[in-house]
């Protein structure tokens, strides 16, 4: 394992993105920092600018109008790095499949400009908090 | 081996090694691990793991750096290297100061120019970033290094007075000037200009990670952003020992260089480093001695005649933890006028002092 990829397990800092979600999954992700979970036990980092991310935590079908900020913001994100589809809509579009609105799930748009981008998916509406973690520790441990 | 290659080899080791980059790099990520941690702790959390920031820093290295297309790319990329070399210069300086009394006349002047450089690069790098929310960071910015400079430089000029117009560090060292009415206003107001320096809470407007997604950083990524994070750190290590120097007396040098030199230091480092290293093997097991280690980290600065250091750095962080952000104009009217007000009292009162030879005004 390369020292790139441990440091990035040590301290993963994470980025949140709401491509059109009901702002359900997003309190949740707020959830972590909270003292009951208190993700910086494990160096995650909640950080203001997708240029200091590691990981994108995506939650939200991706409307046709977020479409185009998902691509840029996955671009302007330092490589390595990790998507994360966290909620049904994110994963699959869950109740939203077919909407007018709607040009697909999260890993379509990104695979579209990257077809090697990685991809972690935490289903759920929303899921839990508990989930996400474990959703994370899985996601780092075959990278 | 000849007698300037030994010199040059000393002079590389003092910048390079021990007060210099090495030390104060490791001292500042480890103080920044010390001021998460207690944040956490007055939150409820657990907090980050004692090698969190150097952590940090490895993944930050191994990054892709990314340099946006109308950025100014060789100011972009230069600001943080201006900004580390002055902090390295200015924490060399100190350290130096500090174990073996190198000094010379005007060195405080030098060193407020130094302290002022880092701010001034980070203004230079946010605005070649081409970034409207760096833009809006870096005008923040400005304002506050106008607002807090001028109280920070009147509070020095306190101390010149206090102590009969001495301009070398050690000399101003020697004595202790937060022990009159007039230092202590110029301590306290000196307090928080270094801790609006730092970008602590109440004067992280510039950063502002809540709406401007951390305003003047905001483009940086990869180790360009790891060389501002171990700028930070050591200007965590450089400022408060400055203020240390200044206000309070200094350490005490006594035990540093009353042992022998030039290795005095060693045993002393090798102390502290064991016992670092002992506790933090411990915390590795409980959840407890995480908090048994903190300890234990002070108690050893304690031991190293750092007590000083800790009491300022201690005083930051109750600051930070209690505060809510202010605005940019509510900072620059309490700079300016609150802390105006209470420095020129100061300055009277030391003038007053001075010339009736009454120690404690």
């Amino acid at each position: 394992m390369s020292w790139k990829i441990w440091s990035l397990k040590k301290s993963p800092w994470v980025f949140h993105v709401n491509t059109g979600a009901c702002n359900n999954c997003d309190i949740e992700i707020v959830n972590l920092l909270t003292p009951k979970f208190d993700v910086e036990r494990f160096g995650i980092k909640l950080v203001g600018s997708p240029r200091h991310a590691d990981a994108l935590l995506v939650t939200g079908v991706v409307t046709a109008q977020a479409a185009p900020r998902l691509r840029e913001i996955y671009r302007q994100t330092p490589k390595p790095c990790v998507v994360f589809c966290i909620g049904a809509c994110a994963c699959h579009t869950g109740i939203f499949r077919g909407g007018y609105h709607v040009v697909g799930p999260v890993d379509k748009i990104i695979k579209e400009i990257d077809p090697n981008a990685i991809i972690a998916y935490v289903p759920g509406c929303p899921p839990k908090p508990e989930a996400m973690i474990s959703g994370v520790v899985k996601a780092l441990s075959v990278l | 081996m000849t007698e300037t290659s030994q010199s040059l080899f000393q002079l590389l080791f003092w910048i390079l090694v021990f007060p210099g980059f090495l030390f104060s790099a490791c001292l500042g990520l480890i103080v920044s691990w010390i001021v998460r941690k207690v944040s956490a702790l007055v939150q409820w959390r657990v907090g980050p793991p004692f090698l969190q920031p150097f952590y940090d820093v490895i993944k930050l290295m191994g990054k892709e750096t990314l340099v946006p297309r109308e950025a100014q790319r060789i100011i972009f990329m230069g600001a943080p290297l201006v900004g580390l070399a002055a902090v390295l210069l200015l924490s060399t300086m100190l350290w130096r100061i500090t174990i073996d009394q190198t000094t010379f006349v005007g060195d405080i002047v030098v060193a407020i120019y130094l302290m002022a450089l880092p701010s001034l690069a980070l203004i230079l790098g946010s605005s070649a970033s081409a970034s409207p929310h760096a833009a809006v960071g870096t005008g923040r910015e400005m304002k506050l290094v106008m607002s807090y400079e001028l109280p920070l430089v009147l509070a020095f000029i306190v101390v010149i007075i206090k102590s009969g117009g001495q301009l070398s560090l050690a000399a101003i060292a020697q004595q202790s000037p937060a022990l009159s009415i007039s230092g202590m206003l110029a301590f306290l107001v000196a307090l928080l200009c270094v801790q609006a320096k730092l970008g602590f809470v109440p004067f992280d407007i510039a950063e502002a990670e809540t709406e401007l997604g951390s305003g003047v950083l905001m483009e940086y990524s990869g180790a360009l952003l790891a060389v501002w994070k171990v700028t930070q750190a050591m200007m965590l290590v450089a400022l408060p020992l400055f203020l240390v120097m200044v206000f309070l007396g200094g350490f005490d040098a006594d035990f540093l260089s009353g042992l022998e030199k030039p290795v005095g230091t060693l045993p002393v480092g090798i102390i502290v480093l064991l016992i670092f290293l002992v506790t933090g093997l411990l915390a590795r097991f409980s959840k407890y001695i995480d908090i048994l280690f903190l300890l234990s980290l002070i108690a050893a600065c304690l031991l190293a005649g750092l007590g000083k250091y800790v009491l300022i750095v201690v005083l930051f962080i109750l600051i930070k933890n209690t505060n809510p952000r202010v605005r940019i104009d509510q900072a620059m009217k309490f700079f300016w006028f609150y802390c105006g007000i209470a420095l020129a009292v100061a300055i009277i009162l030391a003038l007053v002092g001075n010339t009736y030879g009454i120690g404690w005004l």
